[in-house]
């Protein structure tokens, strides 16, 4: 499937994967993250069950530590 | 716009503060000098002789409470800004009530995970305003590595890759650069509101 991750088109493979299915195959290891599926904001307990499909823009915001 | 309209239309205007160590008590100054009308500022810390390398504190403020010594040298620049704050520890609780009524939200926080946290209770409570956050402005150096992006309301201030540690420490120089970026950007809003 086509989406767009964090502004770049990428694609994904299967029809749908979860939140934490695409942090893995991304290597995405950061423990602080802020993460929207078209807009929607998607809290930690819900990674497993989030679903990313076709066409979903996806934002994976990393939060660092300072200030 | 002229600089006296500027001010004007920002003395109408309210920016909420969520952390005044080197991100908000440097961006409240900024807001503060070019005329922000009211500022709600929280935070549950002292000033201490570490936070001088890069926050708006003084040497004879250590042991403050930073949201007393803050509202001190605010109103040394600005007599007229009406400045709300408290000192609390955030939480997912009482973020809602705390910031009621601003028209902007600045994170100043330090820890990454707490970062998470108001991101997450700011735009569950208000989804259309707008949100300015710091990420990654640690060490020295690099200048144009840090920059601002948006996602929807919510806008990220910094190098977004920095983070602190015993070797990259936060400092006056890169945590004023992101500090100010977020006041930037936030005037360059209350400005088109």
């Amino acid at each position: 499937m086509n989406i767009q991750l964090n502004n770049n088109p990428d694609i994904i493979p299967g029809d749908s994967l979860s939140i934490s299915d695409i942090l893995r195959l991304k290597n995405f290891s950061f423990p602080n993250l802020v993460i929207k599926i078209n807009g929607q904001l998607i809290r930690k307990p819900q990674y497993d069950s989030a679903l990313v499909h076709d066409g979903d823009i996806v934002e994976i915001i990393h939060l660092i530590s300072g200030g | 716009m002229n600089w006296l309209k500027i001010q004007e239309k920002l003395s109408y205007r309210s920016a909420g503060i969520a952390g005044a160590g080197g991100l908000g008590s440097n961006c409240a100054a900024a807001l503060v000098r070019v005329g922000i009308g009211r500022l709600v500022i929280c935070d549950f810390d002292c000033v201490e002789e570490s936070n001088l390398n890069r926050q708006f504190y003084f040497r004879d403020q250590i042991g403050l409470d930073k949201v007393e010594a803050l509202k001190i040298n605010l109103l040394r620049i600005n007599p007229g800004v009406i400045i709300e704050t408290h000192k609390i520890r955030l939480t997912t609780e009482n973020i809602p009530e705390l910031f009621n009524g601003v028209d902007i939200l600045f994170e100043a926080f330090d820890r990454a995970d707490q970062k998470v946290m108001i991101i997450e209770s700011a735009l569950t409570t208000w989804p259309d305003r707008p949100l300015i956050i710091g990420s990654g402005m640690a060490g020295f150096g690099d200048s144009n590595s840090i920059r601002m992006r948006n996602v929807g309301n919510l806008y990220i201030c910094g190098d977004e890759t920095t983070e602190i540690s015993s070797d990259l420490s936060p400092l006056a120089p890169r945590v004023g650069i992101v500090a100010n970026m977020m006041a930037n950007t936030g005037i360059d809003l209350l400005l088109k509101f």
